[in-house]
């Protein structure tokens, strides 16, 4: 079988219907949770999806990191459970300590909301066992704070464990100052946290699932998870 | 109890970048104040709280700022009490 995955709605949210809709096309089975709602019993894994959780405001996944829904998330994330954080949801998980760093103001100060050239880093991973070592994927972005920063030493962590999965890449792969518009300290797209289990990045994969939407290249994330619970015997 | 005003400010930790203080050092350097030489944007939080005592009031806003207020990755915080606040007007 495939796979339950629970997507969190925050107020606010509002790529919710889009994660739904991408767990269903990757063959996984979608279910939405309330943010306020204790729900997470049975399943197999979480997505945290893109918007503007409370207006963004204070800073971006700051007081969402606080729902009721959080805590149950933040313990499933614990226990090892897999968690997706796509966008807000990434800078939720920041917010919430699953995953190191912040997320903050683009350093063009513009809201940035283009297609974006990413570089897979690492294909080893239950995320990204879908794509090849070095692809080249193009998917939307849709953010104003996706400015990756953390210290010089979380930094050489995460490059010299394999932990950042994505980069910004100009349209040849190439990191470029140019290919980098949100200014993220080493072109940083989509990390993990050391155990693998909770992945976030700023790209939109939800938003590059369908030809007619003009990218499938988000697929391979929904697609390597979804393979994953099953050889992991998610019911 | 007492209540007491504070000041939270939340500013960006020296050493990372600033873009929107960077904008605004353009801006003032456009209009010709060439004297500037540095800006850094931050918020201001005011809020009352009861508390025993001023050094009560300034510990409940410390652990504030360490759960919500700030990031303690990317920003800095300085917390100033700026007296006791008029006591809540009662309806006769």
């Amino acid at each position: 079988m495939s796979g339950r995955l629970v997507v969190v709605t925050f107020p606010g949210s509002n790529c919710d219907q889009d994660c739904y809709h991408a767990v269903e096309l990757a063959g996984g089975e979608p279910s939405y949770l309330w943010h306020r709602e204790h729900g997470l019993a049975g399943a197999d894994a979480v997505v945290l999806p893109g918007g503007f959780s409370y207006g963004d405001y204070l800073r971006a996944g700051a007081i969402a990191r606080f729902s009721p829904t959080m805590e149950d998330v933040i313990t499933f994330a614990r226990r090892g459970g897999p968690v997706l954080a796509i966008c807000n949801g990434f800078q939720i998980a920041c917010e919430a300590g699953l995953l190191p760093g912040a997320l903050i103001r683009n350093r063009t100060l513009r809201f940035h909301a283009f297609d974006q050239h990413l570089r897979v880093e690492n294909n080893e991973t239950l995320w990204t066992s879908s794509y090849e070592r070095g692809q080249i994927l193009r998917m939307p972005v849709a953010h104003g704070e996706g400015n990756y920063e953390a210290d010089r030493e979380t930094l050489d962590g995460l490059d010299g464990e394999g932990r950042v999965l994505f980069r910004y890449v100009d349209a040849a792969g190439r990191v470029t100052e140019e290919g980098n518009p949100n200014g993220s300290a080493n072109a940083i797209a989509g990390i993990v946290n050391q155990e693998g289990n909770v992945m976030g990045l700023m790209p939109h994969p939800d938003r590059a699932m369908e030809a007619a939407l003009g990218s499938v290249d988000g697929r391979g994330i929904f697609e390597s998870l979804v393979r994953h619970l099953s050889a992991v015997g998610a019911r | 109890m007492k209540r007491y005003q504070l000041e939270i400010r939340v500013v960006p930790r020296a050493g990372l970048l600033d873009p929107q203080g960077k904008a605004i050092h353009h801006a003032l350097h456009a209009l010709g104040y060439a004297a500037v030489e540095g800006v850094r944007v931050g918020k201001a939080i005011a809020l009352e709280l009861e508390a025993s005592s001023e050094d009560a009031a300034r510990a409940q806003a410390e652990e504030m700022c360490r759960k919500l207020l700030a990031n303690p990755v990317t920003e800095d915080f300085q917390i100033a009490v700026m007296g006791e606040a008029a006591p809540t007007g009662r309806r006769a």
